[in-house]
């Protein structure tokens, strides 16, 4: 790769960084922050983006960056005040900037007004007026070309008179004459004079003192500030005077100067002459080695070692790439370890060895090892949630914006980690519930203050680990859902029977019925023909549940419950038909024993069976999959009440249970074929293949078509 | 013989950018990501040249310009100072401070390496 196409790779990498940077520092400062690191760590980060978008010729970007980090300023020398209202608007910037540098990144032109608005509103926030963001001279870095650098060449002066006399300042700052006499040699042939008539003689000579003076005659086709140049850094150390020569030699004769002696001859011969150098000014070191003292020796020894690459030891922590195939096959690998580890002690088991016995308690150490190296294996998946909560301030921001509401997004528990497919597919779910939160959740900035509440409302998102799956919470303290309109709402769209009695916990679940929207009209912001189903349909999707608590008037709060990982499953072991299957943990709510009396014949092969009160569908696991005779005896088996995916419940008839543990999933489809009715397999201790069971596959091709049925019978309403 | 470039940058777009203009000057370039890895780099290397950016954390540019320049050993360092700022204020303190140059950022490379020319050959 062109090595400036990869430090532009570095530069978006490390803009990105920034931006992340610039928004928590600014959210830190929204929460209180108002020390002097989180603003000057705000500052740089603006600082940076502008620094590297100019060396890439990004005017566009260096031009806002420019606009912000002046108010950045204002706000790090006190002369600004970062309240509420100015740090909304900085806030507002960070997005816009973010936009300018993924536009710039992917080569897309952002429409000019989206920043000019946002400049216009930084500028508004009052500070001193920003200056112009690229200097007249400021060449972007134009891919490393070299260009040339003294086009426009005067021709005419062409004989020059510099007299150069350095101040002790001038040393001090590590400034070398003889690299200024050089530079002027550049320009063109020079001839020069040294003035040492004020040089002690060594007794009463200033180490770090400045005694010198050249007189430079110089022919050259470069104008004049191409010589002020060389003195760039030195003018106010020393006494400069730049004169034409043919002025100059009206004034006076160029006696002094010898047209024959070249600055190094000149430079060498007083090095030769003067045995402690003439001009040690800033350097006390040179003195001792001119004139070699014992002490002169430590300093040279101490010669740094070869230089190393330094980037490592202060990177925050090291880290490799791995292709992610190479991960997951050792996932599988680690899977078949705890099968064969699970075969192995079944085996030991049925040979009648004593559980005290060595090989026992060895296996024992084995098992106890290989979960161990199954867990680290499984954390090499897992990865912080804060790459998706990192994306929700901005929505919230947005949302807000929108709505005319006024949010604080709180998180916490963003180093949470879960498995990478997990984080993958939450961002869809947590934007919407969001979304929703901001949307439906909080009441406007009137209401809130007519309810004795604060007008600002707060939308936390938090991460945990609970027996071993992630749960995540979204709650808000706006009103609560409003029971009434979502009843009203449900009967309206024929969800439920008008004379229906819901308890307030099965009120609010309606909401998760598919079609179901309290919004009066479908707004911009969560009505994106989404509704809080396919929320619940993609967290289910993943093995994950989903909950509502909701407090009138106090607010509502959305529990997801997530497993950490998609490659193993929490899965009752059951026996259909002489047959093990696996009926995955997270759709059965619970397990009971069916009495012949609860089930009644509907139809044509339908059954339902009545439990408390309710009627739901019966299915005959064994018959489903053409493996039992569907007219079996109903009575001696086990029931399991499941929900699938979509909330519909129904009742899972199996012969029994044999127990409950976790298993390492194995694609059917990878390895045989699509089955319908399985959505996987694995192997168990005894190194039987089990059938894991695709719940909703079973109960829809079961339940056929009747929408209606559904619906009821998730609520658990009695057939009308 | 081969002049080493102590380049001190917290942007690692910089620090890469100084690196291949100057190394294709044929300077060798050793680097260091804020002021207080730029002292400890010191411990170990004497660079020709120090190139440092002003606005860092942990240690900012001046304070690694005062650091450099306490240490009598390293006195006589010329330090170009790197930075979009191009307001007099800030080169003043920086030369306060004991910077010997500033290069004005975004630098052009033949710009750069004439500014370390005139300050270490």
């Amino acid at each position: 790769m062109d090595p400036m196409d990869a430090i532009r790779q570095t530069f978006f990498q490390e803009c990105e960084e920034q931006l992340a940077e610039l928004e928590s520092g600014l959210l830190a400062m929204q929460g209180g922050a108002r020390d002097s690191e989180t603003v000057n760590a705000v500052f740089r980060a603006v600082h940076s983006v502008k620094g590297g978008a100019g060396a890439f010729g990004l005017d566009d970007l260096v031009r806002f960056a420019h606009v912000f980090e002046t108010t950045l300023e204002a706000v790090r020398s006190d002369q600004l005040v970062a309240d509420a209202h100015v740090l909304k608007v900085m806030l507002r910037a960070a997005d816009v900037l973010a936009d300018l540098v993924r536009a710039s990144r992917d080569g897309q032109v952002l429409d000019e007004s989206h920043a000019s608005a946002s400049a216009t509103e930084l500028a508004s926030l009052g500070g001193p007026a920003a200056g112009p963001a690229i200097a007249d001279d400021a060449d972007p870095l134009a891919s490393l070309m070299f260009q040339p650098m003294m086009v426009e060449a005067a021709p005419e002066p062409d004989r020059w008179i510099v007299r150069f006399r350095p101040r002790a300042e001038m040393y001090a700052k590590a400034n070398d004459a003889v690299m200024l006499l050089r530079e002027l040699a550049r320009l063109g042939p020079t001839s020069v004079s040294l003035d040492a008539s004020d040089l002690p003689d060594l007794a009463t000579l200033e180490p770090e003192g400045a005694y010198l003076a050249w007189t430079v005659q110089l022919q050259t086709d470069q104008p004049e500030s191409s010589i002020q140049e060389v003195f760039e850094f030195v003018d106010c150390d020393c006494d400069v005077d730049i004169k034409p020569a043919d002025a100059v030699m009206a004034e006076e004769p160029a006696a002094e100067v010898d047209p024959n002696a070249d600055v190094m001859a000149l430079i060498r011969s007083l090095q030769a002459e003067v045995a402690p150098e003439p001009e040690p000014a800033a350097i006390p070191e040179p003195i001792l080695v001119a004139v070699p003292i014992p002490m002169a020796a430590p300093i040279a020894a101490a010669a740094p070692p070869p230089p190393q690459v330094r980037e490592e030891a202060v990177a925050p922590k090291p880290t490799i790439r791995v292709d992610l195939d190479r991960v997951d096959r050792l996932i599988d690998l680690v899977g078949e370890l705890v099968i064969n580890g699970a075969m192995l002690t079944q085996r030991v088991g049925e040979a009648g060895i004593s559980r005290a016995s060595a090989v026992t308690v060895a296996l024992d150490e084995l098992e106890h090892l290989t979960r161990e190296i199954q867990d680290s294996v499984m954390a090499i998946r897992a990865q912080p949630v804060k790459s998706v909560f990192a994306r929700m301030p901005r929505l919230a921001r947005e949302v807000a914006a929108m709505t005319g509401k006024q949010v604080r997004l709180t998180s916490e528990g963003e180093a949470t980690e879960v498995d990478k497919t997990v984080i993958e597919h939450l961002a869809d779910p947590l934007t919407h519930m969001i979304r929703n939160a901001i949307d439906h959740g909080l009441e406007s900035p009137d209401v809130r203050r007519a309810a004795g509440k604060p007008e600002e409302g707060t939308v936390k998102l938090q991460a945990l680990h609970r027996s071993g799956r992630i749960v995540i919470e979204v709650s808000d303290d706006g009103a609560g859902i409003n029971r009434a309109k979502v009843r009203e709402s449900a009967i309206a769209k024929g969800l439920v029977a008008p004379d229906a009695v819901l308890s307030d916990e099965e009120t609010d679940n309606l909401i998760f019925l598919p079609g179901f929207s309290t919004a009066d009209k479908v707004s911009d912001i969560s009505g994106r023909g989404v509704g809080m189903d396919v929320v619940r349909r993609s967290i289910q999707a993943l093995g994950g549940r989903i909950n509502i608590a909701s407090r009138p008037g106090k607010g509502s709060t959305f529990t997801l419950s997530l497993p950490l990982t998609l490659a193993v499953l929490d899965g009752m072991v059951v026996t259909v038909a002489e047959q093990t299957l696996i009926v995955p943990l997270t759709a059965i709510i619970e397990t009971l024993q069916p009495r012949a009396a609860d089930i009644h014949e509907m139809g044509d092969a339908a059954r339902v069976i009545a439990i408390r009160g309710t009627y739901l569908p019966l299915i005959g696991v064994g018959a489903a999959l053409g493996w039992a005779d569907p007219e079996r005896s109903v009575t001696g088996g086990v029931a399991l009440l499941i929900e699938g995916e979509d909330g519909s419940r129904a009742v899972l008839l199996v012969d029994a249970i044999q127990g409950q543990r976790q298993v390492v999933i194995k694609s059917l489809e990878a390895n045989y074929r699509r089955v319908p009715g399985v959505a996987a397999a694995t192997i168990l201790g005894d190194g039987r293949v089990a059938l894991i069971l695709d719940v909703d596959a079973i109960v829809s091709d079961a339940r056929g078509d009747a929408p209606f049925a559904e619906t009821r019978a998730e609520l658990g309403l009695a057939y009308a | 013989m081969t002049k080493t470039v102590l380049t001190v940058d917290d942007s690692r777009t910089m620090r890469d950018m100084l690196h291949l203009a100057l190394s294709e000057a044929g300077y060798r370039v050793v680097q260091a990501v804020d002021g207080l890895d730029g002292l400890e780099v010191l411990k170990g290397e004497k660079p020709d040249v120090i190139v440092t950016d002003i606005n860092m954390p942990r240690m900012d540019g001046f304070g690694f310009i005062e650091g450099v320049r306490s240490d009598v050993a390293n006195r006589a360092i010329p330090i170009l100072v790197l930075t979009t700022e191009s307001d007099a204020a800030k080169k003043t303190r920086a030369r306060e401070a004991g910077a010997t140059g500033w290069i004005i950022k975004p630098f052009n490379p033949t710009k750069l390496v004439d500014a370390l020319r005139r300050v270490a050959a």
